[in-house]
């Protein structure tokens, strides 16, 4: 899926992946799709429970050799 | 949706305990909280400019040690001078290693994310401290302010 932004959170622990995808997103426009990729599996739980409590959509959550994606829209 | 408000009390001045607060301040602001962390007793080396903490293994027998140490090398070597240091160092070490984020990192993002930071005057003249040790993002303050904001806070902790 296309997406208009990434951000690589790779080797980074808690809190950082959620406070730099905060940050990546008050950069851009609404509805536009950041792209993140990490490598903290909380980041599958925490990248959950953060757009449900900022109302931003996580579209895509998914895996692929021990690095995990995350397509989130801003609301 | 009114803003949810996070009251974090932080009375701990080692590098271990420095991290909760910073960690749950910075990520509650991410999540749209208003956030303060109010800074009391040893909590206030957490403000300091010259951000110095260390930690220590003494009286903490849950502190996991290289090589197993935690099991067999005695508490009383634990007290040598320099120990302290080491302990540490390795601790800074291994949390670069596994991508935790600096405190100074952590404080600075707190900062930026206008978590609001109260420093007690109370305990600031108790241990002769002065304002200009402290960094420029904080005010001094006692109790009854404090629960000005925490009397109104979603979540409350002390930590």
């Amino acid at each position: 899926m296309a997406f208009d932004q990434e951000l690589d959170a790779s080797g980074l622990n808690c809190p950082l992946p959620i406070l730099r995808t905060k940050k990546a997103l008050q950069k851009m426009e609404s509805g536009q799709v950041l792209r993140v990729v990490a490598t903290d599996p909380g980041s599958i739980k925490d990248m959950e429970a953060f757009a449900k409590q900022t109302g931003n959509d996580l579209i895509e959550s998914g895996e692929e050799g021990g690095k995990y994606t995350f397509l989130i829209k801003k609301a | 949706m009114d803003e949810k408000k996070l009251a974090i009390i932080a009375t701990k001045g080692t590098l271990d305990w420095a991290y909760p607060p910073f960690i749950l301040a910075s990520t509650a602001a991410a999540l749209g909280y208003e956030s303060q962390i109010f800074f009391t007793f040893y909590g206030l080396q957490l403000v300091k400019k010259d951000l110095n903490l260390k930690v220590s293994s003494l009286g903490n027998p849950g502190m996991p040690m290289p090589a197993g140490m935690d099991k067999w090398f005695p508490v009383i070597l634990q007290a040598l001078p320099g120990m302290e240091g080491m302990m540490t160092a390795m601790m800074k070490k291994k949390m670069a290693a596994k991508g935790v984020a600096g405190l100074d990192e952590l404080r600075e993002l707190c900062i930026e994310a206008e978590v609001k930071m109260v420093a007690c005057q109370m305990t600031v003249e108790l241990f002769d401290m002065d304002h200009s040790d402290f960094i420029d993002d904080l005010e001094f303050a006692g109790a009854a302010s404090f629960f000005e904001f925490a009397g109104d806070s979603d979540i409350c902790l002390y930590i």
